[in-house]
């Protein structure tokens, strides 16, 4: 199995997508829950397969594109087919899944087995019907959309007007429409006419998830700026910009970097955005750009690790941040194959781990501990021994249920809530 | 060392202090245009589409040696392909050394 790159499931929560390394797309789909078995809740299972990108080599650029699948985005259910947009580096894809549990049967003009029938020995005529078959499911691509990205798409976001979509690279933010693959729409250019004054890059972009109009972008200077596309249709110019003051004493080598921002999300009531940067999660007002009205500690114990952690890179390591239903619970990964909840109305928070030496299936798992230095309790794993090869950068959250998946390297994991 | 100092310094100045000890050429703005171009450069390989064409025009006529064991080493007449190379890495330990 390949590395998982992302994870996301549809609106409905039927339905699990996970893109990897390899350019390819594995969908799950929850099991119908059985009359026969109450206490056991819908479980996820292969529905399917598909290869999404190849890789590629770019010659007039000497640029090898991965096929590594950056970001898979569900559109909304219209009819029986399920659509969903996957992009690696260069390309973003519009992908349809479809079902067939049905075939035509009892051909006039062939067999069963396809052979023509020799036209002459027919003597009567049937009417084929469909008979149910074996359930298929495909996977067709309906849309390339290339050659708009001159750097790597990291964000893909369907617009609430289920006509339109975006995709972000590190300079440059272009609006599509599904049905138009040979044009898109630029709507921001950070690219300096001289790129020795370059000075940050696109981070993460998304759409309101109402209003059609209003995306907001985060930078690797911790910035967030919210666009609305009725003032221009090239919106360099920010609406809103959204930054925390920085504590001048506090500033070190470091600063800038950890405080990249390598995700942002709406909130689904739309009020909100969250931020996550190396070390925090921040939840800000949308009314409220001079700083954030949460700030909470994924990993605090890793500043005095951030010379090593910048010597092996990780440093670097773009961390996901994911809403669940009610807004009521954020979630992020770390290392050690930990991932953190924090309730932002309890103000509780809880470390867990997703590895299988650690639970067996269907045991409630236990609340992990890092412990900072002193005295080392039997349960908790000192900063030291945490094992940075082992990162949760994606993870996806229900849209109404407490199910979770967890990516941990090449492995998914699907929490649910404990079942009284 | 004065253990009293090292209470008042935040663990990142410390751990500044610690990379500025390992790294004394290390550039002042580690967030500047050197590393973002850096970033902005990921999968460049160096390759010649040239070579390689007439390479693939040779092999009609007459059998190419093929790769060696060691596929990133290209040796002789062996002429590269896009598989052959060595991702160049984007290495930011040399920006971390340069100025």
């Amino acid at each position: 199995a390949d590395i998982i790159s992302t994870v996301e499931f549809n609106h409905t929560g039927e339905l699990l997508a996970t893109g990897d390394k390899g350019g390819r797309v594995v969908i799950f789909q929850r099991e119908q829950e059985s009359k026969h078995q109450p206490h056991r809740r819908g479980e996820y299972n292969v529905y399917s397969t598909f290869q999404s990108h190849e890789p590629e080599f770019d010659y007039l650029k000497s640029l090898e594109i991965e096929e590594k699948i950056n970001k898979i985005r569900w559109l909304p259910q219209q009819n029986a087919a399920y659509f969903l947009l996957s992009t690696n580096d260069k390309t973003v894809k519009l992908w349809k899944v479809s079902e067939r549990d049905k075939r035509p049967e009892g051909y006039n003009l062939k067999d069963e087995d396809g052979r023509l029938r020799d036209p002459s020995m027919i003597t009567m005529l049937r009417v084929p019907v469909l008979r149910p078959m074996d359930l298929m499911v495909e996977a067709t691509p309906r849309r390339v959309f290339a050659n708009a990205h001159t750097y790597h798409i990291n964000s893909i976001s369907v617009n609430s007007d289920y006509e339109t979509y975006m995709s972000a690279d590190d300079l440059r933010i272009n609006l599509w429409n599904f049905e138009i693959t040979n044009q898109s729409f630029n709507i921001v250019d950070i690219k300096p006419a001289n790129m020795e004054e370059l000075t940050e890059v696109i981070t993460a972009a998304e759409f309101h998830p109402h209003h059609c109009n209003t995306f907001v972008y985060s930078s690797s200077k911790g910035t967030i700026r919210l666009c609305d596309m009725r003032t221009a249709a090239l919106c360099d110019r920010h609406a809103k910009f959204f930054e925390e003051p920085e504590d001048p004493s506090n500033r070190s080598f470091f600063s800038e970097i950890i405080s990249s921002i390598s995700d942002v999300k709406f909130s689904h009531s739309g009020r909100y955005i969250m931020t996550r940067d190396y070390l925090t999660v921040k939840v800000w007002d949308l009314n409220m750009e001079n700083r954030p009205i949460e700030t909470y500690q994924v990993h605090d114990y890793l500043r005095s690790k951030l010379c090593s952690l910048y010597e092996n890179d990780c440093i670097f390591d773009k961390f996901e941040c994911v809403w669940n239903g009610s807004d009521s619970v954020i979630m992020t990964g770390s290392y050690n194959n930990f991932f953190r909840m924090f309730d932002r109305n309890t103000k509780r928070d809880v470390t867990l781990e997703a590895s299988r030496e650690n639970s067996k299936p269907r045991a409630v798992l236990k609340p992990r501990k890092v412990c900072v230095g002193g005295k080392r309790r039997k349960d908790e794993i000192s900063v030291d021994s945490l094992d940075f090869s082992k990162k949760i950068l994606h993870t996806a959250w229900h849209p109404s249920e407490n199910i979770i998946a967890v990516a941990a390297t090449n492995n998914l994991y699907i929490f649910q809530d404990k079942v009284n | 060392q004065d253990t009293q100092e090292k209470e008042t310094v935040s663990p990142e100045r410390a751990e500044e202090a610690k990379l500025k000890a390992k790294y004394p050429n290390l550039g002042q703005k580690p967030g500047g245009s050197d590393f973002l171009m850096k970033r902005l450069q990921k999968g460049q390989k160096y390759f010649d589409s040239g070579d390689y064409n007439m390479a693939k025009a040779k092999m009609k006529n007459k059998q190419l040696p093929s790769v060696g064991p060691d596929k990133n080493l290209v040796t002789g007449d062996h002429i590269p392909t896009p598989q052959d190379l060595p991702q160049r890495k984007s290495s930011l330990v040399a920006s971390k050394l340069a100025g």
